[in-house]
C-alpha cells in the first residue's frame, strides 16, 4: 500500500491496461473498415472486394498494424499519464499559454506529431496508388533520363498527419480532453460503449474535416517551405510536369480531399476510441465492497498515509451510491462498534463530508472576500495559476492533495486511531468537539451569521452588490468581446496572437476553477442527505441526531455561500453548449449542478424529518432558513 | 339485487388463462399468483352505499374552468399561411436555399424536381430517383412503425395522457408532489400555475413552448416545473415566493437533442435528481442532468420510440411504454432493461403501487387491467395477470339504465395505495354509455385485493379527459379529474387509512353532504 500510494493506484492501472487491451483487439476492425473505405470504387464492386481482401491478407499490411498497435499502446500511456479527475482550467490567457508551453506538454504534442505521422505513413501506404512511396521515378523533361523525384501526395499526408497530432495535442489542452467525468447514471461497460460510438464516430469525422480544412488551408500558403527543405535534404528532384499540391487548383482535387478527410478521420477515431475505453473503465463502478465501510471495517486504512485523489471520488461515490441503494450497508454505517458501542462509521463518513463542504464553503468566502475588497480575483489566479502550471497529474496529486486544505487531509475519513479514539471519546453522548466548525476560519463564518453582527446581510452583501457590478459593469464591453473571442477560439481552432494580447481573467473561468471538483461535493451532499433521510427510520441508536445540528447549518452556510456566489458578475451565466467534441466540458456546469444538488439535500432532510427539525438544535438564522425548505419556497 | 358494477377475477386459473392468450410468457414456469378478491354482495354494498356524493371544494383548492373560445390556439403553421401572400419567382438558388432552410432535403429535393425545366436534366433525374427512394424507404419503415407517418402534432394527440388531446381546452395538468399547487398547460400553448390560498396564477408562456405534451414538477423541489414540448424540454424555474404573474422565459432552461422530438412523455426520478424524456420518433430515452444540462442517451431498438414514461414511487424501477406492442422496465441501477412483449396493442397507460412492487398496465383497446409483481428477492412474475375485467355491463342510474365499462384509458392510484381510479372509455355514439371512471379500493397486503367503490361522472356532456391523485391530500385521497368542458375538480374520498386501523372503515365522506348538490351535477352511483 506504501508503494500503490505514490503512483496512480493499482485499479487505475489494471482499468487502463485492460482499455488499452481492448483498443488494440478494436484496432484490426477498424483498419478494415479504412481499407474497405479508401479503396472504395462504385463502379467495380467486385475489384474492390477482392483487393481489399488481398491488402488485408498481405504481410506488408500486417507490419502496419504492429504500428498503429504501438501508436495505441504509446495514446494508452498518455492518458494514463494525463489523466485527471478535476480539471485544469487556467484562469487567465498567460496561465493558458504557459500550459501550452509546458515543457510536458511539449513532449506530448512532439509525440503526438510523430505518431500522426506513423498513422498517416501507414495510411497512405494502404490507400496505395500514387500515396505509396515518398520517392518516385519520374523523367525529366530536358533530358529525358528518369530519376527519382519526391511524391508530394506522399509528403501531403504525412504532414498532414503531423498537423492533426499537434492539433489533437493542443486542442486536448484547450478542451481538457483528459478530464474524466463520471456520469450522471451508471452502467455497465459494454451498453456505455454502445452508447458513445456514434458520438465518437460523429466527433472524429467532424474533427478531421475541420483538421483537413486548416490544413488545406495552411499547406496552400506555407507548403512550399516543406516541400524544398524535403527535397534539397534528400535529393529528390521535383517533378514539375505534375500540378503543385500548394495551388488551388492541386488542392481542389476530390480524390486527395476524400482521403485526407478518410485518413484523418481513421487517425482521430482511432486516438478517440482509446480515450473513449479509457474513461469508461476508469469510472466503471468499482464492485468490491465498498472503499468507505469497507476500508473502516478492515481497520487497514493507517495504512494509507495520504488519500489519492481517485480513491477519494470512487469512495464518495461509492457513498453516495450505497446511501441510495443498499439498505444493509447503511445498517452497517448507524452500527455500533461491539466492544463500546461508538458509531465509528458515521463519524468518520459524516466528519469526512461535512470537512469537505466546509472546506468548499470556505473556498467560496475567500473568493467573494477577494472580489468584495477590489473587483479583482487576486488569491484564486494565484492559486489556479499553479494549478494549471502543475498540469494535475496523479503523482502532483498523490503528493498536495489541493482538496484537503490545510486544515484536514482528505484521509481523514480513513485516519487514525488517534482520531478514532478521540471521537470514541467524545460520541456520541457530547457534542463533537472535533466537528468541522472548530476550525477558526468557519467559526468566524457562523459567527457572522448571527443576526446581532453588523457585518452579515446589513453591511456586506450591499456592499459587494454595490461595487461587484459596477467594477465590473465599466468594462463589460471588453470582457464581453474577450469571450467572445475566447469562444470562438476555442471553437476554431486557436490563435496565439489573441492570447498574447491581454492578461485579463478570463471571465467564467475563475468561477469554473473555484467548483472544478465539486463532484466530490456533490456526492458527499448525496450521500449525507440520504444517509441522514434514511437513519429517520433505520436508525436505532440515534447515531445520526448526535450530528444532525452540524449538518444542517454546515449545509445552510453553504447554501448561503453559494447564493452569494451566484450573485456575482458573471457566475450565473451559462457557457455555450458544445455540439459535438470529445473533449468533457462537464466541469463547466459544475457549479449549477453543485447548487441543485445541494437544494435538493436540503429538501430531503427537510421533508423526511418535517416538523421534527423544530427540535433540532440550531440558530434561529439558520433555522428560519430551513422553515423556507420546510414550506417549500426557496 | 343489483348487478356487480365490474367483474372481478376471483379464480386463479382464470386469471392465468388470460394471461397466456395475451402475453408470451418469458418462462415456462408459471408462478402461482392469485389475486384473491373478497367480493360480496353485502359488503359491495356497504361500500357502495358509503361514497355519497362526493362533490364539495375540499379545502379552498382552485378549480378553474378555461373553454375553447376563451383560449386562442396558436395561428396556423406557416407553410399554410403561404396562400396568403402573392406568388413571386425567386432564382432557383434562392428557391432551394428556401426550402433547404424550411424542410430539409427533402423540401431541397422536392424543389430540384419541380423546376426541371432550369436544371440540367440529370440533375432533376437525379433528385426524382432520391425522391422516391427516400419516400419508399420511409414508407416501408412506416409500414413497421405506422405511427411514424403521423406529423408531429397528431403524434403529440395519439400520445398524449390527456385523452383527446388535440380538441381540448386543457392539455396536460400537474399536481406539485408536496405543495398545493399544480399547474395546467392550455390550448394556447401557456401554462398557469394556481395554489391553494393564493389569488396570483403565474402565467409562463416561451417560445418554444409548443405543444404541451406532458408537465411533471421536480421532486423535492420548489420550484422546477419540466414541460415536454414539440421541439425541446423546458425546465421553468418559477420562484415560488415571486408576485411576478409572468415570469420570463430567462427563468427557463431549454433542453434539446437533435433528433428527439416531439417529446410526449416525461418522469423525474423520485429523488429529483434526474429526468427521463421519451419521444416516438427516437428509440432512445433521454436521461438528463438536468442542472448541468448534458443527457445520456439510453438507446434499444425495437419499438420504434418510447412514448410513456413512469418512474415506480420507490425510484428503483422506470416502465418506458413503446408505440408498438412492447414495453420495457428498466431497473435504474445500473440500468439494464426487461422487454416485455404482448401479443395485442401497444401500453396506453400505467400506475406503480407506492412501495414499487405492483404495476398495473392498460394495453390499447383492451377492457382488462394487467398486474405485474416486481421483487429484489424473488425476481417478481414471469407473465403479467389479468386483475379486473372491465367489460361493458349495465347499471341502473338515476335516469334510467346506465352501461359502463370499455376500454381502460388511463390509471390511477392514490398515494397511499388505497384507492385505484380507472378511466373507461364510453361509447359517443350509445345514448348512456359516457365515460366514466371507475374507483377501486385496493389493498396490497397480505393479498392483491381490487373491491369496487363507485363511480364518478360529469355533468351532461362532460366527459373525463385526465386525472390525477393528489400527492399527499391529509384525510385520505382526493382525485382532480379535467373534464372536456375545460373544467378542472376534484373529488376528494374521506377515509381512515387501512393500514392505521387495520382493518375497513366504512365511515367515507361523511363531512360532504353540505355540498349544493343542485349546482353540481356530478355525483358518484348511490345505491338506494
Amino acid at each position: 500500500l506504501e508503494d500503490s500510494a505514490g503512483g496512480p493506484g493499482p485499479v487505475v492501472v489494471w482499468s487502463a491496461v485492460s482499455s488499452i487491451a481492448w483498443s488494440v483487439l478494436l484496432l484490426p476492425v477498424t483498419a478494415a473498415v479504412f481499407v474497405l473505405l479508401s479503396r472504395f470504387s462504385l463502379f467495380h464492386p467486385i475489384q474492390w472486394i477482392s483487393e481489399c481482401t488481398s491488402l488485408l491478407t498481405a504481410s506488408s499490411s500486417i507490419f502496419s498494424l504492429v504500428v498503429l498497435c504501438g501508436v495505441v499502446l504509446i495514446t494508452g500511456l498518455f492518458n494514463l499519464e494525463f489523466y485527471t479527475l478535476v480539471p485544469s482550467i487556467p484562469c487567465s490567457r498567460m496561465a493558458l499559454l504557459g500550459t501550452v508551453l509546458h515543457p510536458r506538454q511539449c513532449v506530448h504534442s512532439l509525440v503526438y506529431c510523430t505518431m500522426g505521422m506513423l498513422v498517416m505513413w501507414c495510411a497512405s501506404v494502404t490507400i496505395g496508388g500514387r500515396y505509396s512511396t515518398l520517392g518516385i521515378p519520374c523523367r525529366q523533361s530536358e533530358s529525358g533520363e528518369v530519376v527519382t523525384c519526391l511524391n508530394e501526395y506522399h509528403l501531403f499526408l504525412l504532414l498532414a498527419g503531423a498537423f492533426m497530432g499537434y492539433s489533437h495535442s493542443f486542442l486536448g489542452v484547450v478542451q481538457n480532453m483528459y478530464y474524466v467525468s463520471f456520469q450522471p447514471i451508471q452502467q455497465y461497460k459494454y451498453p456505455r460503449f454502445k452508447g458513445c460510438l456514434p458520438m465518437v464516430v460523429k466527433c472524429s469525422v467532424i474533427q478531421s474535416l475541420y483538421s483537413a480544412r486548416n490544413f488545406a488551408a495552411l499547406y496552400l500558403f506555407f507548403g512550399y517551405a516543406p516541400k524544398t527543405w524535403i527535397s534539397s535534404t534528400l535529393h529528390l528532384q521535383i517533378d514539375s510536369s505534375l500540378q503543385p499540391l500548394d495551388s488551388l487548383t492541386g488542392l481542389l482535387e476530390f480524390s486527395l480531399l476524400y482521403h485526407l478527410t478518410i485518413s484523418g478521420t481513421f487517425l482521430y477515431f482511432t486516438w478517440y476510441l482509446t480515450v473513449l475505453l479509457f474513461r469508461i473503465y476508469v469510472t466503471e463502478v468499482l464492485k468490491c465492497e465498498g472503499f468507505i465501510v469497507g476500508y473502516i471495517k478492515a481497520n487497514d486504512i493507517t495504512l494509507v498515509p495520504v488519500l489519492k485523489m481517485n480513491l477519494m471520488f470512487f469512495a464518495l461515490q461509492d457513498l453516495a451510491l450505497l446511501s441510495q441503494h443498499s439498505l444493509s450497508r447503511r445498517l452497517e454505517v448507524f452500527s455500533l462498534s461491539q466492544p463500546g458501542g461508538h458509531p465509528h462509521n458515521w463519524n468518520a463518513i459524516s466528519r469526512e463530508c461535512l470537512s469537505l463542504l466546509s472546506e468548499l464553503t470556505q473556498r467560496l468566502v475567500a473568493h467573494q472576500d477577494a472580489v468584495a475588497s477590489n473587483g479583482r480575483v487576486k488569491s484564486q489566479s494565484a492559486s489556479s495559476d499553479t494549478r494549471s502550471a502543475s498540469l494535475s497529474s496523479s503523482e502532483d496529486i498523490a503528493e498536495t492533495p489541493r482538496l484537503g486544505v490545510p486544515l484536514r487531509t482528505p484521509g481523514s475519513v480513513f485516519k487514525s486511531s488517534v482520531g478514532g479514539v478521540h471521537s470514541a471519546l467524545t460520541a456520541p453522548f457530547t457534542p463533537d468537539v472535533d466537528s468541522p466548525f472548530s476550525s477558526p476560519a468557519i467559526r468566524r463564518l457562523v459567527g457572522q451569521q448571527e443576526p446581532l453582527s453588523p457585518w452579515f446581510g446589513t453591511v456586506q452583501s450591499p456592499h459587494i452588490m454595490r461595487r461587484g457590478p459596477k467594477l465590473w459593469s465599466a468594462s463589460t464591453g471588453e470582457t464581453a468581446r474577450l469571450k467572445l473571442t475566447f469562444t470562438l477560439s476555442l471553437n476554431h481552432g486557436f490563435s496565439l496572437s489573441k492570447m498574447f494580447s491581454s492578461n485579463v481573467q478570463l471571465p467564467e473561468a475563475s468561477s469554473q476553477a473555484l467548483f472544478a471538483d465539486s463532484q466530490v461535493h456533490i456526492w458527499a451532499l448525496q450521500g449525507l442527505s440520504h444517509l441522514v433521510a434514511a437513519s429517520f427510520s433505520e436508525d436505532q441508536f440515534g447515531v445520526v441526531q448526535t450530528t444532525l445540528p452540524n449538518i444542517l447549518s454546515c449545509l445552510v452556510v453553504l447554501l448561503e455561500a453559494v447564493d452569494r456566489h451566484f450573485k456575482l458578475p458573471h457566475a450565473s451565466s451559462k457557457p455555450v453548449r458544445a455540439v459535438c467534441r470529445m473533449g468533457d466540458s462537464t466541469y463547466k456546469t459544475l457549479r449549477f449542478a453543485l447548487r441543485a444538488a445541494l437544494k435538493t439535500a436540503i429538501y430531503k432532510i427537510t421533508t423526511t424529518f418535517g416538523e421534527h427539525l423544530n427540535a433540532v438544535n440550531i440558530s434561529t438564522e439558520h433555522r428560519k432558513r430551513l422553515q423556507q425548505f420546510l414550506e417549500f419556497k426557496e | 339485487m343489483f348487478p356487480s358494477p365490474v367483474h372481478i377475477y376471483t379464480d386463479g386459473s382464470d386469471a392465468e388463462d388470460h394471461v397466456s392468450s395475451a402475453f408470451v410468457i418469458r418462462h415456462q414456469k408459471k408462478r402461482n399468483i392469485h389475486h384473491q378478491t373478497q367480493l360480496s354482495l353485502a359488503a359491495n354494498a356497504i361500500i357502495l352505499a358509503g361514497v355519497v356524493c362526493v362533490w364539495l371544494q375540499p379545502c379552498d383548492l382552485p378549480s378553474p374552468q378555461f373553454t375553447r373560445d376563451t383560449l386562442k390556439g396558436h395561428s396556423r403553421p406557416e407553410s399554410s399561411s403561404r396562400s396568403a401572400f402573392l406568388d413571386q419567382r425567386d432564382t432557383l438558388w434562392m428557391r432551394s436555399a428556401g426550402a433547404w432552410r424550411d424542410a430539409g432535403l427533402y423540401g431541397l429535393l422536392d424543389e430540384i424536381t419541380n423546376s426541371a425545366e432550369e436544371v440540367p436534366r440529370f440533375l432533376a433525374v437525379g433528385s426524382a430517383c432520391v425522391l422516391a427512394l427516400l419516400r419508399w424507404a420511409s414508407s416501408f419503415h412506416g409500414s413497421l412503425f405506422p405511427h411514424l407517418t403521423l406529423s408531429s402534432d397528431e403524434m403529440v394527440a395519439e400520445f398524449s395522457q390527456m385523452l383527446d388531446w388535440s380538441d381540448s381546452a386543457l392539455r396536460s395538468f400537474a399536481w406539485h408532489p408536496h405543495t398545493d399547487k399544480f399547474a395546467v398547460a392550455l390550448l394556447d400553448d401557456s401554462i398557469r400555475i394556481y395554489k391553494s390560498n393564493s389569488s396570483a396564477t403565474p402565467t409562463l408562456k416561451h417560445r418554444c413552448q409548443r405543444s404541451v405534451c406532458a408537465l411533471q414538477w421536480k421532486p423535492l423541489c420548489g420550484s422546477a416545473l419540466a414541460v415536454a414540448c414539440q421541439s425541446c424540454l423546458l425546465i421553468w424555474h418559477v420562484d415560488p415566493t415571486s408576485l411576478s404573474t409572468r415570469p420570463s422565459s430567462g427563468c427557463a432552461q431549454v433542453l434539446s437533442h437533435p433528433g428527439h422530438s416531439p417529446i410526449t412523455s416525461i418522469a423525474w426520478s423520485p429523488t429529483g435528481s434526474l429526468l427521463v424524456s421519451a419521444s416516438p420518433v427516437d428509440t432512445g430515452m433521454m436521461v438528463w442532468d438536468v442542472a448541468a444540462e448534458s443527457a445520456v442517451p439510453l438507446q434499444r431498438v425495437g419499438g420504434g420510440g418510447v412514448t410513456y414514461l413512469s418512474w415506480s414511487p420507490d425510484g428503483s424501477r422506470l416502465l418506458a411504454a413503446t408505440p408498438s406492442a412492447l414495453f420495457r422496465v428498466w431497473e435504474t441501477r445500473m440500468w439494464t432493461c426487461e422487454r416485455w412483449p404482448c401479443l395485442k396493442g401497444s401500453c396506453q397507460s400505467a400506475c406503480w403501487s407506492p412501495d414499487g412492487g405492483c404495476l398495473l398496465l392498460s394495453m390499447q383497446g383492451e377492457r382488462v387491467i394487467y398486474a405485474l409483481t416486481f421483487s429484489d428477492l424473488t425476481g417478481g412474475s414471469k407473465a403479467a395477470s389479468v386483475v379486473a375485467d372491465l367489460s361493458e355491463t349495465s347499471f341502473p342510474g338515476p335516469d334510467g339504465d346506465l352501461t359502463v365499462g370499455g376500454e381502460v384509458c388511463s390509471l390511477s392510484w392514490d398515494p397511499r395505495g388505497e384507492r385505484l381510479a380507472v378511466l373507461l372509455k364510453g361509447d359517443s355514439q350509445a345514448v348512456n354509455h359516457p365515460s366514466v371512471i371507475a374507483v377501486f379500493k385496493t389493498r396490497s397486503s397480505p393479498v392483491f385485493e381490487l373491491l369496487p367503490c363507485g363511480f364518478v361522472m360529469g355533468e351532461a356532456g362532460a366527459e373525463p379527459r385526465f386525472m390525477q391523485f393528489h400527492p399527499h391530500f391529509q384525510h385520505g385521497a382526493l382525485l382532480t379529474v379535467c373534464w372536456s368542458d375545460g373544467r378542472i375538480s376534484h373529488v376528494p374520498f374521506y377515509f381512515s387509512s387501512a393500514g392505521l386501523l387495520g382493518g375497513d372503515s366504512p365511515q367515507q365522506a361523511l363531512a360532504s353532504n353540505t355540498a349544493d348538490h343542485s349546482s353540481n351535477k356530478l355525483y358518484t352511483e348511490q345505491i338506494s
